[in-house]
């Protein structure tokens, strides 16, 4: 055993050392505060750490510390293991001064870590820490860091790092291109050094120190303006994303075939059990392999299973009340508490959905700027359901019946049309259109029975405001509704932000009274 | 009058809402005070209480029938009115807890908890039993005035409005749940411990509150029935049937619909007002989407277009809501939701309707569902 750890050290030791003469000139050069970089000459490294190692054991306060700073001087990743097994043996005392040498080391070791992730978590660890040892290691890695993103955290924690030296010109240049990089997280250490500089008895160094912080101040928080409307921006977006897939099942029934749909709500629900019901088929007889095919065999079984359940509701409730639009609201809103009800019987109160891989995560497009990948799916895969219905209305044969008996039911009758048949697969369709709402929205929330009464309100509020039977018109007001609700919501909180979107729709609505798309002519009025 | 249009009520049925005025207004009461408490005919404190409440309700069917089954405005915030209505009594009898209140404090306990020094102004007035009164009619119809003016003027009908007030009642229980708004949010007001010098818990104080709803009641149906059976009525039954008719006839419909919408939201007032005394509790979730809608069900079980059947809808789901839940909890949901789609799937008209074919042995042609319904406006 001791053997081996010997070999070990001794290996990791010339590592080591290799590595800090290769990089001696840069740290020399970078930063002046780099401690007793003399003892780090030669062969006697391995002697210090040997020494360090016995010492951070030691009684005193003081000796461990220097101890300390010699190993995270000197060390590297394959101390590690010898650090822990100290760690286990020693006291409290011990414990503490260790942490700060195995925490470094890791994340020093992270750095070149195959996942960017990590990368990016090690570099901005290292800047939390305030350990000013790490700046070479970060500059180093930055150097030859290929991801914008874990390149730009690399470069403005060892800028942050900078900020602690005593040097005014490197206080100097690292304020500055902490201004340059818009960088976020150096706000409260920049407003410390202005607080300092305006101070009574600052010195002249100080006070420059101050002036270029003020400057970057006002280049970062012009960036941060910029960044968090492009946020807003996309919030509103994903927002309205959700809203117009969730309206546009409920604007082809209501629009197409004069249906108020209640239950369009549950049909979403639907969806969305189905998908969790998929996932624990997988977890049950697949290996964990396939686990995230899960999610794509769920769309057809979200699909069809929305679909089917308002197959049955439309020739058992819906055909018997053609024509009567608040009796359709009542009946169906009768549906939805009966498989409101059975979900939460039968479910229980609260499932989730894990998401795949693929979808966890998301892309940092500019500084302060992030855009999860569940949310860019959303709206793609609105876009994608939009051209469909687009297609399949006003582009194929199926649509063109539906349209026919939409404007005139008898004459389409005449004409050999099956209306029976097209109002059920209309309305099969339009549930599920909601069964896949339902599916993608399992990526942004919880699976529980309220999920569709959470969007309903809303939803109802898209598809009035657009004007009934107007695809373009749901689109627009699911555009506006979401945009608008997400640009009042930093303002009055989300509660008093659906509170005024409500009290603009019924403002809207005295201006036009049939929405933004309404309806001409003779329908105008039925 | 012309004879054609027949007033909405025959002298049968009227004879048999006086008897039932009548079981409820004396004979109720009767057994409850009267036979000893093991009698079989003693009606116990509880059940008159419950009475009590179901009789609120059918105030505030009755509201919901004259604006839907007389005027074809389906209004699915009638629980917001109720609310209002109920807040304002509710504030009355909070401001009389006075010290009574478990902190001891002049104000309200949640108040206390919410870390409010001083009693915001708009509870200032509701030190006043005369204020709590007028204010929990006469809020519920001004927001009514305001809501049905830009909805009606700008000719928002049918589906469109009943979308409309269910997101009103959607925003209006949000609103009430959040706690700075001062209204005890999620747990609202409640422990309440007078009214005017009496105990609430009093069996007397609580007979009084019954008899009050059983008075306020007839005088909101007789109410109901003299504005249906005038010219006005009339002008509403048009406007149900075709709106446009009414309007090339020289009328102006949105000021009638505006007038049933504002009778409708004070009746749903009065509703509210009697019923925190009688319950002691009021909070944001009987005022939310899922209450109004309740109310749309109690007048389609009932009957709509009858005024009798929105009485009858609100006693008959609640009695039986309250004895279905005490045997099958989670079945309840099932049944609601089941009423909705075979009322109105098979039984457009209700009790009233099959009733009167009972005894009529007629189609019944006076009742609502065989109106061509259109497009519901």
């Amino acid at each position: 055993m001791t053997r081996w750890w010997q070999a070990l050290v001794g290996a990791v030791v010339m590592a080591s050392v290799v590595g800090l003469i290769s990089s001696a000139e840069g740290l020399c050069a970078d930063d002046g505060s780099e401690p007793s970089s003399a003892d780090a000459a030669g062969a006697s490294t391995e002697a210090l750490i040997a020494q360090a190692l016995v010492d951070i054991t030691s009684d005193e306060v003081e000796v461990r510390k220097a101890a300390a700073a010699v190993l995270i001087n000197h060390g590297d990743i394959g101390l590690i293991p010898k650090l822990d097994e100290i760690r286990e043996a020693g006291g409290r005392a011990v414990r503490v001064a260790i942490k700060p040498v195995v925490d470094m080391l890791k994340n020093r070791a992270n750095l070149s870590n195959e996942s960017s992730d990590s990368r990016r978590s090690a570099a901005s660890d290292l800047a939390m820490a305030g350990r000013v040892e790490a700046i070479p290691y970060l500059k180093q890695a930055a150097e030859k860091e290929a991801v914008w993103w874990v390149r730009y955290t690399m470069d403005e924690s060892a800028n942050l790092l900078e900020l602690q030296s005593d040097d005014s010109t490197v206080q100097l240049a690292a304020v500055k291109a902490l201004g340059e990089l818009r960088s976020q997280n150096s706000v409260s250490k920049l407003q410390e050094l202005i607080d300092a500089g305006t101070a009574e008895g600052a010195t002249d160094q100080q006070r420059t120190v101050a002036t270029a912080a003020t400057a970057a101040m006002s280049q970062i928080e012009s960036w941060s303006w910029w960044a968090s409307s492009m946020e807003t921006l996309f919030r509103g977006i994903s927002l309205s994303s959700i809203l117009l897939i969730m309206s546009l099942g409920l604007a082809i029934v209501f629009g197409l075939m004069g249906v108020i749909n209640m239950a369009h709500g549950e049909l979403m629900m639907i969806g969305a059990y189905a998908t969790f019901v998929t996932q624990q088929c997988f977890i049950a007889w697949f290996s964990p392999d396939v686990f995230d095919w899960y999610f794509p065999i769920a769309l057809p079984v979200a699909f069809l299973a929305a679909a089917g359940v308002g197959w049955v509701l439309e020739a058992t409730v819906i055909r018997f009340l053609y024509g009567r639009l608040l009796e359709t609201l009542l009946a169906t809103w009768g549906v939805s508490l009966i498989l409101m009800q059975a979900a939460r019987v039968y479910f229980g109160d609260l499932t989730a959905v894990i998401a795949p891989q693929a979808l966890r995560g998301g892309a940092q497009v500019m500084v302060g700027v992030y855009l999860p990948y569940n949310r860019l799916f959303i709206i793609g895969l609105t876009i994608i359901c939009v051209i469909c219905i687009y297609y399949l209305l006003f582009r194929s044969n199926l649509g063109l019946r539906v349209r026919a008996v939409t404007q005139n039911r008898n004459m389409s009758a005449c004409l050999g049309i099956p209306t029976r048949k097209v109002d059920s697969y209309t309305f099969a369709f339009a549930s599920g259109l909601a069964g896949v709402a339902g599916w993608a929205l399992t990526m942004v929330g919880n699976v529980d029975p309220g999920l569709g009464q959470n969007y309903i309100v809303d939803s109802f509020m898209v598809v009035v405001t657009g004007g009934v039977g107007k695809l373009a018109g749901t689109i627009w007001a699911s555009l506006g509704i979401g945009g608008l609700n997400k640009l009042i919501e930093p303002i009055s909180g989300a509660v008093y932000g659906k509170v005024f979107i409500l009290v603009g729709v019924i403002l809207f609505l005295q201006w036009r009274p049939q929405g933004l798309f309404a309806a001409k002519g003779r329908s105008a009025d039925a | 009058m012309p004879e054609s249009i027949r007033p909405p009520y025959d002298s049968r049925e009227t004879l048999a809402f006086y008897l039932t005025a009548a079981l409820f207004l004396v004979v109720l009461p009767l057994l409850n005070v009267l036979p000893s408490e093991d009698s079989w005919l003693h009606l116990s404190d509880f059940r008159l209480n419950q009475f009590g409440k179901f009789l609120c309700f059918a105030i505030l069917a009755l509201g919901l029938d004259l604006t839907w089954g007389y005027c074809g405005v389906l209004s699915l915030g009638q629980g917001v009115f109720f609310g209002f209505g109920a807040y304002c009594m509710g504030m009355y009898l909070t401001m009389q807890i006075g010290s009574e209140s478990v902190y001891g404090s002049d104000l309200p306990d949640f108040m206390v908890w919410t870390q409010v020094k001083e009693l915001p102004w708009f509870w200032v007035p509701f030190k006043n039993f005369g204020a709590g009164l007028v204010g929990a009619l006469v809020v519920p119809m001004v927001f009514a005035t305001i809501f049905g003016f830009l909805a009606f003027r700008s000719r928002i009908k049918g589906v469109y409005f009943a979308i409309l007030t269910q997101a009103l009642a959607f925003a209006a229980w949000l609103v009430f749940n959040r706690n700075e708004t001062r209204l005890g949010g999620t747990n609202g007001l409640t422990d309440f411990k007078q009214i005017l010098g009496f105990r609430l818990t009093d069996v007397s104080t609580q007979r009084a509150l019954y008899i009050l709803t059983v008075v306020a009641l007839i005088g909101a149906f007789l109410l109901c029935r003299w504005i249906v059976a005038s010219r006005a009525g009339k002008v509403l039954i048009a406007i149900r049937d075709s709106e446009s008719r009414v309007t090339f006839s020289g009328y102006t419909p949105w000021v009638f619909k505006l007038f049933v919408f504002v009778v409708a939201a004070g009746l749903a007032g009065l509703s509210g007002l009697l019923y925190v005394p009688q319950v002691g509790i009021i909070t944001p979730a009987q005022i939310g989407v899922l209450p109004s809608l309740e109310v749309v069900i109690w007048v389609a079980v009932g009957g709509r277009g009858t005024l009798i059947g929105a009485v009858l809808g609100a006693v008959v789901v609640n009695y039986g809501r309250s004895v279905l839940t005490n045997y099958f909890p989670e079945a309840w949901p099932f049944i609601l939701g089941g009423l909705f789609v075979v009322v109105v799937t098979m039984f457009p008209d209700g009790l009233v309707g099959l009733i009167r074919r009972f005894f009529s042995g007629k189609s019944p042609a006076r009742g609502l569902a065989v109106q061509k319904a259109q497009g519901g406006s």
